[in-house]
């Protein structure tokens, strides 16, 4: 099996090779067919192994590649690990990243820098691969570092846009902080375990559960809650938690197909990810837990409010990636790991579905992403407003559809818990229930319902110019391969929670994956209630979020469907809180002013006078000045003359003689 | 049979002699001392191959040892020989003066053979710093260094080219002093200049202190540690592109070098009492150096900064293995600090030297080093600001490239000494990635706001070449450093068993 897990790692690393470094010789259609070919082979070849490992139950495999180093008695290596975890992960990634090679096709069609977006998109699939397939954490890192770097260099893609190249470094050096606590976490599991290897650790953790450390002198620090708060540092950064958000919505500038594929579907679930792989240390740290669970917990809740004001529709499904980043995060805080993997998984496929629908849009619409010059799209663009319609049920949690068994679970598992700051939570995923069904379906309906904003824009700008007719603006339903993958995805959107909870949930697909303490199971107080997928999706029409839902859609449906002018009522009887969330909370102008121009004054001040005053100015030109005044004094001595010469020779005997005579 | 050859002397040798034949095919054909200085830097770099190939991982004893009778009265003998921590320096030597002689190949009109000459013959000086086992031979070389450097930034150099040197020339040239004093009184305690019997002189805690500082000074600033760093922006900004390659890429190295061949075993007691300083001096390189690089203007100088505030994980990474041993009770991690601090010296051989080239070839097109001359160069040279982005993160200690390998390391180690060491070296993650990402994002992408930017030519054969080998190092070191670590062990281990025996 060991060349099958090589070959998903490599096909799409020689796909990236090729099209990257040979693009421009090999031209378009070669190296969209070569990347497409190697993620292809990635994605059946996952498959093969989805049978061999869920299907006929083979033993999970946990192997080295080969040795990076040995340095100190510690191993540093590459290997694998395939157990069901990973591969659901697999199987995810390599499927949605199929289908967004296959739809960018169609949506980068006229850029000049096609070959380059599928050298980038592949290599972002080759990183991901390496992250969860990784046995240890050094690959893990090289991993999260890799789809971070393939991240900034696809946000700032368009690297002409001054927004573009300005997001991309924002997302890196954001991302970089939350990796500043992530290594330090693997420093410290190093130091303890001394290995890097995931058996190894969670073999020897419970030896630590109640080991103390003094970080500050004098006070005691719970071990396991210190590393656990510091890897879960670095998936604040790369799975967008608050305060490290603040990337996401910019990373937005980059071409629609990577939003779908790296920040919303794959690569902003890898801190989830991450934390279910460490389940067996953060099991030991409620601290931790519950730390995770608030932050969690605000992330749904906060970031859920700014997806109501946005009128760029990307930016609308951003928003939403981060409430429902939150909703996984607080299945983490709670301990129900699986209930956060399982909502991963269908996430990744509505969520894919909606930004892959939104591009859609944004190509009918001919390069535009304000909801207000749209509307009416249901006439032009069939397949993209019945997929997008699915994809907004699904996130919404429509009794029936995927996102609605992940969301559920997660509420009754926050629900049954009893961790520090489950009451909070509890309440921000309730109220999150109805906050995203009013920014989804607010979206909905200002895109593919009511009035057709784009002719009146249209007709300005043909008043005052000298352009053609409306064939310029009549949006028009994308090509095959845009609306292809979005089928493709709208499919799994509807079937696969139904399919799949009873085993990812309730059965054993993760047992001996995931690792859960007693007292803290919720996904076992859950399974107490559950009799069949088909009983749980009834059972959510008398449920308190359905409902929550459903008057989401409603008033939506009200405000912008039926009185428009109310939206415009409430924002400016509102404005104070419209203000606080057009401005997102402050974050951006906070960091901006506290850590950017911070950090820049500080440099410079340290400079001015640390450098230049004190240590050149003072010491070195100081003392060569000192040694220049000396010597411009003491240069007199040698004046050449004879007589002053020999005046100091008899003054020197003079003293001489004086000395030997009054001793 | 390689074996039996004295190849040592040849590498020291060939370049030197062969850069006195260069002077002597003179400016009247620079074409034909182009070649001949190409010729002899590739023989060189072969010559020195077998020194890897040959070398036994197994043993920390010196090997290809050569043993003459130099100045017998005083006991002064030419004695050479290399061990896991002077082999890897010897070939980065000579892997980038090849660089460095093909990098020079159009650009420098002026003086040709004397410039192709400075560097061979500086090339032999370099080697002969790290092969030197008598410690008077190593001071020659330590000292002749200087000359050729001197000369390379004061005839090639820029408008301020006579501070810089000066400055530079002071600066070390102070520092060396002490150490030369130090050394005299070793001989006098230990009637010999032999390097390794000076790592076995008993010595009393008052004479370590000092011959440690000694030491310190000599080796802190060539390093250069703050606060004796401020030549080298000076020296970088002045140094004709040539010059700021080897200075970054293997100058510095030889301040590492000393801290491991001549403080750490000679004066392990004073060293693990004044571990503080080295430690705290390195923590500020990291921090302080890190926002003193963000602001910098002017290219050179940003990659100058970023070179002090790398080169600090080298000292902190020797020196830690005390806090490890004192908060630890263990020596487990003190060799994952030496070996980081070690790996981070060739790493940044690597990246700096192909940072500066990469400034470099903007030079050499636009006659500015400032940053605000630049802006959406990748619209015009796509394939040089591939090269400049590979590097810029190989500069941020990107996972699988050299870079990460020794900061990863050096983190690790601190975290056993102490938390707060690791988190301040940690900051270098956010530091080193904001001010090479910032540098990037203004000199590579962006519209094209200037006209000579506009009409930039893309990198040429020659400077493909010469960067293409260079991120095959970076890369191939990223990926599997495993071949140099293995070199570094045996030494590595036996230099941690040495110091943790008190001399006292």
């Amino acid at each position: 099996m060991q060349n099958i897990y090589l070959s998903i790692v490599i096909a799409p690393l020689v796909g990236a090779l090729i099209a990257g470094l040979f693009g421009k010789k090999i031209g378009r259609s070669a190296s969209h067919w070569v990347t497409i070919g190697g993620v292809g082979i990635s994605f059946f070849l996952s498959l093969l192994v989805f049978q061999h490992h869920v299907i006929q139950g083979a033993a999970a495999y946990n192997d080295t590649v080969y040795t990076w180093m040995v340095v100190d008695g510690i191993k540093f290596e590459v290997g694998f690990l395939i157990d069901n975890l990973t591969v659901m992960m697999m199987t995810v990634v390599t499927f949605v990243s199929l289908m967004v090679h296959i739809y960018t096709i169609g949506y980068m069609s006229d850029d000049s820098g096609y070959q380059r977006f599928f050298s980038y998109i592949s290599l972002f699939t080759f990183s991901m691969l390496m992250l969860v397939m990784s046995n240890n954490f050094l690959q893990l890192f090289f991993g999260w570092e890799a789809v971070g770097v393939v991240s900034y260099l696809l946000i700032g893609f368009w690297f002409k846009k001054p927004t573009a190249i300005y997001a991309n470094m924002k997302a890196f050096l954001v991302n970089r902080v939350g990796d500043f606590g992530f290594l330090l976490g693997i420093a410290g599991v190093l130091m303890y375990f001394n290995s890097l290897d995931y058996a190894d650790v969670f073999r020897a953790a419970p030896l630590f559960a109640t080991k103390t450390i003094e970080i500050i002198p004098g006070t005691e620090w719970s071990l396991m809650s210190v590393v656990c708060i510091l890897l879960f540092i670095g998936a604040m950064g790369k799975s967008a938690q608050i305060p490290l958000h603040v990337w996401l919505p910019d990373s937005m500038e980059g071409p629609t197909p990577i939003s779908a594929l790296i920040h919303a579907a794959t690569m902003v679930t890898a801190g989830i990810f991450m934390v279910s792989r460490m389940s067996p240390l953060f099991e030991l740290s409620t601290t931790a837990l519950s730390f995770v669970l608030v932050i969690g917990a605000l992330t749904a809740l906060f970031m859920g409010f700014l997806g109501i004001i946005q009128n760029d529709i990307k930016r609308v499904v951003a928003y939403s990636t981060l409430s429902q980043l939150g909703y996984m995060t607080v299945a983490l805080g709670v301990s129900a790991y699986s209930a956060a993997v399982f909502h991963l998984m269908t996430h990744a496929f509505f969520k894919a579905l909606l930004f892959l629908g939104a591009g859609s849009v944004i190509i009918g619409m001919h390069h535009e992403q304000d909801m207000r010059k749209m509307g009416g799209l249901r006439k032009y663009m069939p397949i993209t407003w019945i997929t997008s319609l699915v994809g907004s049920l699904a996130l919404i949690g429509f009794p029936g559809f995927s996102g609605f068994y992940s969301k559920d679970s997660i509420i009754e598992a926050v629900h049954a818990s009893n961790i520090a700051g489950s009451g909070f939570a509890y309440f921000a995923v309730i109220v999150g229930v109805f906050v995203t069904a009013f920014y989804s379906f607010r979206m909905y309906f200002l895109v593919f319902h009511g009035e057709e904003r784009f002719r009146h824009n249209h007709h300005h700008a043909e008043d005052s110019g000298i352009h053609g007719h409306d064939h310029a603006v009549t949006p028009h339903e994308s090509p095959w391969v845009v609306t292809i993958p979005l089928i493709m995805l709208a499919l799994p959107s509807v079937v696969i929670g139904g399919k799949t909870i009873g085993s990812i949930l309730f059965g054993d697909y993760f047992s001996g994956v995931i690792y859960v303490e007693h007292e803290h199971d919720t996904i076992a107080h859950i399974a107490e209630h559950f009799h069949g997928a088909f009983s749980f999706a009834m059972h959510g029409f008398i449920g308190l979020p359905f409902w929550l839902a459903m008057a989401g859609v409603g008033s939506a449906w009200f405000i912008y469907m039926k009185r428009p002018e109310l939206a415009d009522a409430f924002k400016s009887k509102l404005s104070p809180v419209y203000n606080l969330l057009e401005r997102k909370y402050g974050f951006d102008e906070f960091n901006q002013a506290v850590f950017a121009n911070g950090s820049v004054n500080l440099g410079k001040c340290l400079w001015k006078f640390g450098d230049a005053a004190l240590i050149d100015g003072v010491i070195v030109n100081g003392s060569a000045k000192v040694i220049g005044w000396v010597a411009s004094i003491v240069r007199h001595v040698q004046s050449g003359y004879l007589y002053h010469y020999a005046f100091a020779m008899i003054i020197g005997l003079l003293g001489m003689l004086t000395w030997i005579v009054v001793r | 049979m390689l074996s039996e050859l004295p190849l040592l002397s040849l590498t020291i040798w060939t370049p030197i002699l062969g850069g006195i034949a260069v002077l002597f095919v003179g400016d009247d054909s620079p074409a034909k001392a182009r070649r001949l200085a190409l010729v002899v830097a590739v023989a060189t770099f072969v010559l020195s191959l077998p020194l890897w190939t040959g070398f036994d991982v197994t043993t920390a004893a010196m090997q290809f040892g050569e043993f003459w009778p130099w100045i017998s009265a005083f006991k002064i003998n030419y004695h050479l020989g290399v061990d896991g921590f002077s082999m890897p320096l010897v070939l980065l030597t000579t892997f980038i003066t090849v660089l460095v002689v093909i990098a020079g190949w159009e650009v420098v009109q002026y003086r040709v053979a004397q410039y192709m000459a400075a560097f061979l013959i500086m090339e032999g000086l370099m080697i002969g710093v790290f092969a030197a086992l008598d410690a008077i031979l190593f001071y020659v070389f330590f000292e002749a260094m200087l000359i050729p450097m001197f000369l390379v930034i004061g005839i090639w150099g820029g408008p301020r080219r006579v501070y810089a040197t000066i400055k530079f020339f002071l600066y070390t040239f102070f520092g060396s002093v002490f150490m030369l004093i130090a050394l005299l009184y070793m001989y006098f305690k230990s009637g010999s200049f032999e390097i390794l019997e000076f790592h076995q002189l008993k010595l009393g805690m008052t004479e370590q202190i000092l011959i440690f500082l000694s030491f310190m000074l000599a080796f802190a600033v060539k390093v250069p540690m703050f606060p004796v760093h401020t030549w080298l922006p000076d020296a970088h900004v002045e140094a004709p592109t040539g010059g700021s390659v080897v200075l970054a890429a293997i100058t510095l190295k030889i301040g590492g070098y000393g801290f491991v061949r001549f403080a750490l075993p000679i004066t392990p007691d004073a060293s693990a009492s004044l571990d503080w300083l080295i430690i705290g001096m390195s923590l500020i390189a990291v921090v302080y150096i890190g926002l003193v690089a963000l602001i910098q203007q002017d290219m050179k100088k940003l990659i100058a900064y970023s070179s002090i505030a790398h080169m600090g994980f080298v000292t902190l990474g020797f020196f830690v293995m005390f806090a490890i041993l004192r908060s630890t009770n263990s020596l487990s991690g003190a060799a994952l600090g030496i070996q980081g601090g070690m790996v981070q010296m060739v790493s940044h051989g690597f990246i700096s030297g192909a940072m500066f080239l990469c400034v470099g070839v903007l030079y050499d097109r636009v006659h500015s080093r400032q940053i605000q001359d630049y802006g959406g160069v990748a619209n015009t040279m796509p394939v040089f600001a591939s090269f400049m982005v590979l590097f810029g993160f190989a500069n941020a200690g990107l996972p699988g490239t050299s870079g990460f390998i020794g900061e990863f390391m050096v983190v690790l180690a601190s975290f056993k000494g102490s938390f707060w060491i690791a988190f301040l070296a940690a900051l270098t993650l956010i530091l080193g990635a904001a001010y090479t990402l910032w540098l990037i994002k203004r000199v590579v992408f962006g519209e094209v706001v200037h006209k000579h930017v506009a009409e930039l030519q893309d990198i040429n054969t020659r400077e493909f070449t010469i960067l293409l080998v260079l991120a095959v190092a970076v890369l191939g070191l990223g990926l599997w450093p495993q071949p140099l670590t293995d070199v570094l062990q045996a030494s590595v281990n036996n230099l941690v068993q040495h110091v943790a025996v008190s001399k006292l």
